[in-house]
């Protein structure tokens, strides 16, 4: 009885000895290097996988980083400058300063300033409205408000708000991962420079037409008539297609452009409140 | 037992409504739009400018490209402007706007009603006449006609096919051309069959339209060469692969063209225009159609200028009723809703249908519940469910791989979809962006 267990006994250990061998050459003879900071830079990143970044996922972008020689082009914009400086210091390199941006909206068609035409009743989604036609309203450029960018968004940072019908982005929650970007087919979502404050002017409009049709579609159309290019005094305006941009590396945020437009196109965020309006007009008139 | 194709296939309800109307000339309109892109392929160029006086039949914008085609103005007057519209899916494209002033047409264009059977001109100069009186494939698709009759080296067309299903439910267009215009669209076949150096020409018409069978076959029997089969009635039938195999058994192959089979395809409505442009030296510049509905009280097939304000069409068949849901431009299983009733006709427009609101509603969308009915719907074999879902996930080089190229968008899998779901809307997605990367994939 007692020589049967000790036989189990013995033999289980001499198979498992045999395998452990066997397992401990094949490790050896089939190891892959891995640079063991990939795992180190991976631990400091945010581990969103939002693929802001431009690659699959986190660990991809450590491998990126640990592999590239200097960091330019690589960014995560999820965990910003801290996360940068972090990763920075495991592999010896420096970080270079990357602006952090923020996603906007250039659509600003409510309802009451973009009447509806027509209705659309397919499948609810943008991309395949934008596919059959122009949309719900006469503006071909517009928002279609359909919520692919809420399904793209990972981090909960925008929704759409059904008394307008466009997306509203939280400054709080934005990562500026691009993901809403990629989602609009009408490229509406723009990563810009985030500013003291949240502070943003931008133009929220995309409309190309020209000025007759753009302003008959919605009322707050940017209608191309270049009043803000010539009121900029620092080059930050430029037009394009009927179609005005505020460039905002070269926009200083002295809000001369805003009360130029006629028709509100240009939107102030996050500003104190003016003063005074009589004050307000001298100052245009003076610049 | 009438041919048919085999694959799929589904019989949606008739509604010919207007089969017994004959076809209306409508007045000329006071100004017409004319989008510089109703054909297939690049848009035209114009040629004329801000304040020209055209005429009738004159050209106004040619062809870029070999794919391309020539547009004509369709009624005399100045031009007021060259700008963007608003085309019949609301999206902005290059038009020319004409003012129009009396009806005076260019001189060389014989006016008279009279049949001329004598084709005078060769082969080439067919072509050359049809590419510059701006003949695009009047069914619906628009391509070029030109580019159609000219057969590539190394190539061999046997057979001419032309088109007289008219598969979609409510159009009769082609069906009143048949029973009014016979003679003249007999001798436009013979003149495509000369273009096409063919012998054979066969003349597809469902069995749904008796009286223009018979009128067809009457007539062909003085034509050397046609022939006239009555197919059984089935949709999609009209589409170029299913007829050419409904009508020789010849299937053509998935990324192939009717040539590959030696058949070639045209449009009664193209052979009409074509017997126009050759005899008559008439461009193309009006055409038939159809504006139906249940709730019109003029329902009717009109012959109508291009460029002519839908608005104007609806006038004459008796205004919109109240209770319009939708407008559509072209039949109800492939047309595209129109946005705007300021939207001109153009070369391809076929139809327009006005549905009443309880009828136009989207059903709710349910869950699939694989009953496959989609799938023995689809006349070109594919699987419309497993499309829709990997367009729905963006899975687009598995929906390569699964054909959705060959998609035609007959609209069959969403007609007999027992859940409701939108499968056309999705794999229109799933086509798009496909034929988006092969593109970039070439590009590269």
């Amino acid at each position: 009885m007692s020589s049967t267990v000790l036989i189990t006994i013995l033999s289980l250990s001499l198979l498992a000895f045999i395998a452990a061998i066997l397992l401990f050459i094949i490790a050896e003879k089939f190891k892959v290097y891995e640079d063991p900071r990939i795992d180190e830079v991976q631990a400091a990143l945010p581990a969103a996988n939002c693929g802001g970044c431009g690659f699959a996922g986190c660990r991809n972008f450590a491998e990126a980083l640990v592999k590239a020689d200097s960091f330019e082009g690589l960014n995560c914009p999820v965990g910003g400058a801290a996360v940068m400086a972090e990763a920075a210091t495991i592999l010896g390199r420096i970080a270079p300063v990357v602006d952090p941006t923020i996603a906007v909206l250039l659509c600003n068609g409510t309802p009451e300033s973009r009447p509806l035409t027509s209705r659309y009743d397919g499948a609810s989604e943008c991309r395949i409205a934008h596919t059959i036609y122009s949309g719900e309203t006469d503006c071909s450029y517009g928002c279609l408000g359909k919520g692919d960018c809420e399904k793209a968004c990972k981090f909960d940072a925008l929704y759409i708000d059904h008394s307008t019908g466009l997306p509203v982005i939280s400054d709080e929650k934005c990562v500026s991962c691009g993901a809403c970007v990629k989602a609009c087919p009408r490229n509406l979502i723009e990563l810009r420079k985030k500013a003291k404050k949240d502070r943003k002017i931008y133009v929220a409009c995309s409309n190309c037409d020209k000025g007759g049709p753009a302003r008959r579609a919605c009322k707050v159309a940017c209608i191309g008539c270049g009043k803000c290019v010539k009121v900029c005094a620092f080059d930050a305006i430029t037009l394009k297609d009927n179609l005005a941009y505020i460039d905002a590396g070269k926009c200083t945020f002295c809000r001369k452009c805003a009360p130029e437009c006629p028709t509100n196109a240009i939107i102030e965020v996050n500003f104190p409140p003016r003063k005074p309006k009589v004050e307000a007009g001298t100052e245009v008139a003076s610049a | 037992m009438l041919k048919t194709f085999s694959t799929g296939g589904v019989h949606p309800p008739e509604n010919k409504i207007t089969a017994s109307a004959p076809i209306e000339y409508l007045p000329v309109p006071e100004s017409v739009v004319i989008p510089l892109s109703q054909h297939i392929g690049s848009p035209s160029v114009p040629v004329v400018n801000k304040g020209d006086y055209v005429r009738t039949g004159q050209l106004i914008a040619e062809g870029k490209g070999y794919i391309s085609a020539n547009i004509h103005s369709p009624v005399s007057g100045k031009v007021s402007k060259i700008d963007i519209a608003a085309d019949s899916s609301g999206f902005r494209q290059n038009s020319v706007f004409i003012d129009a002033e009396g009806d005076e047409w260019v001189d060389t264009i014989d006016r008279s009603n009279e049949l001329d059977t004598e084709i005078r001109l060769s082969s080439e100069e067919i072509i050359k006449k049809c590419l510059a009186s701006g003949i695009v494939g009047l069914g619906g698709a628009t391509f070029p006609s030109h580019v159609k009759l000219s057969v590539p080296s190394g190539k061999k067309c046997e057979i001419l096919i032309i088109n007289g299903v008219e598969c979609e439910p409510f159009l009769t267009s082609d069906h009143r051309l048949m029973l009014e215009k016979g003679p003249e669209v007999l001798t436009g076949v013979s003149i495509l069959m000369k273009a096409l150096k063919v012998e054979k020409a066969m003349i597809g018409i469902e069995n749904n339209k008796p009286d223009a069978i018979k009128n067809m076959q009457k007539l062909a029997a003085g034509y050397k060469g046609i022939s006239v089969y009555p197919l059984r009635v089935k949709y999609p039938q009209g589409a170029e692969k299913q007829l050419i195999k409904a009508l020789t058994g010849r299937e053509v192959p998935s990324g192939r063209l009717p040539l590959d089979v030696g058949a070639v395809v045209h449009n009664v409505g193209t052979a009409f225009a074509v017997y126009e442009a050759v005899q008559k030296n008439k461009p193309l510049f009006e055409r038939v159609v159809t504006v139906t509905g249940r709730d019109l009280s003029k329902p009717g097939n009109y012959l109508v200028r291009t460029g002519t304000p839908v608005r104007k069409l609806l006038e004459a068949a008796g205004g919109l009723p109240e209770n319009t849901g939708k407008i559509i431009n072209g039949g109800p299983m492939m047309g595209k809703a129109i946005s705007n009733l300021d939207v001109p006709v153009v070369k391809g427009m076929s139809g327009i249908i006005v549905i009443p609101a309880e009828e136009s509603k989207r059903e709710e969308t349910k869950p699939c519940i694989r009953c496959s009915k989609c799938v023995s719907a689809c006349p070109l074999g594919l699987e419309p469910y497993l499309l829709m879902t990997l367009s729905e996930k963006s899975l687009f080089e598995r929906a390569e791989k699964e054909r959705v190229t060959d998609c035609m968008e007959c609209g069959s899998c969403s007609f007999t979809c027992p859940a409701t779901r939108p499968l056309l809307d999705y794999i229109r997605l799933g086509k798009a962006n496909v034929i988006r990367m092969i593109r970039e994939r070439n590009i590269k």
